[in-house]
């Protein structure tokens, strides 16, 4: 025992951070207990709904306030509030938070320069930002009561049974863990908050975003002979076709972006809602550290696709053999 | 055997074989860049970092495909 605990013994003991065979046995009790209380508290089976619920609709507009919709405003709120808070008695020499966020725009120009050259500093406004909204939500998508807490509505097929109780004199239906047949009317939870790029809506909008501003520095760059790029030239067999082969890449680009988005962070949302049911509060642990780093990696992925595309845009055909 | 039964057999192998099939070629597709990038650490140790930023952005495009796949399986079986 004592060689395989060698790494992680110091002169004093055992370094702080190491598990010894005491901390072990304290570890496996907890795991025990907490398990034999998941048996008790049962967890919902996960309704996955694809489009987001409406939380509240407008009167005079019809139009329904999705909970996806107040999850990109309370993100938007965050990054506003907090860049007011970061700027405000901006000092030449930073101190605290203007340091903090300095040294993180400095990270991200860099890359951007490294990736874009001089090129980088025009393009890093829009970069910068789809990165760290991107992130923000992401990130605040896994905070508790996203995609959980909320009222209860009848759904027409399908769904969970409700218990009437009275509550201060009001009736009020209290979701229970039990199910009820897909021909039967049951309650469904609305949520009030869910993570912004679980509805398609977000991750398409910044897709078309980001390959619009692709084609407006693409001719910022080179002017409309930036366009010469779609058409079809007659020289010879292989311009016929490069020329709608680019049309539909650029196409592609946008359901690309926006589903590999989409796609992440939702069957994220379905993994941690489905994993809570299987076996509660344990396994899903470890994969709240996967949506974490998926979020991140997402965030960094989209981004820097815009960059990088954008790059292109402005380089065109002749100057691509002096990368090299 | 009635309608709605063939229905959800088929919702739900359709979302199984949309996803087994589509993990294929991803996971095939991020082993080969794992296997290169050791290769090339293995080769350059000093280059670590910047195999593994490139490595990792090229393992995110390759799991975007089976994302889609998984989209397509969740599509299927819950809509």
């Amino acid at each position: 025992m004592s060689d395989i605990m060698q790494p992680v013994m110091g002169e004093k003991g055992c370094l702080p951070g190491c598990m010894t065979g005491k901390g072990c046995l304290i570890y496996v009790v907890v795991v025990v207990i907490v398990g034999f209380l998941a048996s008790k508290l049962p967890v919902a089976m996960p309704e996955i709904a694809l489009p987001a619920e409406p939380v509240f609709t407008l009167p005079a507009v019809g139009f329904a306030v999705t909970n996806t919709l107040i999850a990109t405003w309370l993100t938007m709120l965050l990054l506003i509030v907090g860049s007011i808070l970061v700027t405000r008695n901006m000092g030449l020499v930073p101190g605290g938070l203007q340091n903090l966020v300095e040294w993180g725009l400095g990270v991200l120009l860099g890359l951007a320069e490294s990736v874009a050259g001089e090129r980088g500093r025009k393009f890093f406004p829009l970069v910068a930002t789809i990165f760290i909204f991107l992130l923000v939500s992401n990130w605040m998508g896994i905070l508790p009561g996203f995609a959980s807490v909320g009222l209860i509505h009848e759904a027409p097929h399908g769904g969970h049974q409700a218990q009437q109780v009275s509550v201060l004199g009001l009736r009020v239906n209290i979701l229970q863990a039990g199910e009820v047949g897909e021909h039967e009317t049951g309650w469904t939870v609305f949520s009030f908050l869910r993570s912004a790029a679980t509805d398609l809506n977000t991750p398409l909008a910044l897709a078309l975003i980001s390959v619009l501003m692709t084609q407006v520095v693409g001719v910022q760059a080179q002017g409309l002979r930036y366009f010469s790029k779609f058409t079809p030239s007659f020289k010879d067999v292989l311009g016929l076709i490069v020329g709608p082969l680019e049309t539909v890449g650029e196409l592609a680009k946008i359901i690309s972006f926006s589903f590999r988005l989409f796609g992440n962070v939702f069957a994220g949302e379905v993994l941690l809602a489905v994993l809570a049911f299987i076996v509660p509060y344990l396994v899903s642990v470890p994969f709240m550290g996967l949506e974490l780093f998926v979020g991140l990696m997402q965030a960094f992925v989209f981004a820097m696709l815009t960059l990088v595309f954008m790059s292109m845009a402005t380089m065109g055909h002749g100057s691509e053999g002096e990368e090299h | 055997m009635a309608a709605g039964d063939l229905v959800e057999f088929g919702k739900a192998l359709g979302a199984g074989l949309a996803m087994g099939l589509g993990a294929l070629g991803p996971g095939i597709g991020i082993g080969l860049l794992g296997a290169g990038a050791m290769q090339a650490i293995g080769r350059n140790p000093e280059a670590t970092g910047q195999i593994q930023i490139n490595m990792m952005l090229g393992i995110v495009f390759a799991e975007a495909v089976a994302i889609y796949a998984l989209v397509a399986a969740l599509i299927i079986k819950f809509v």
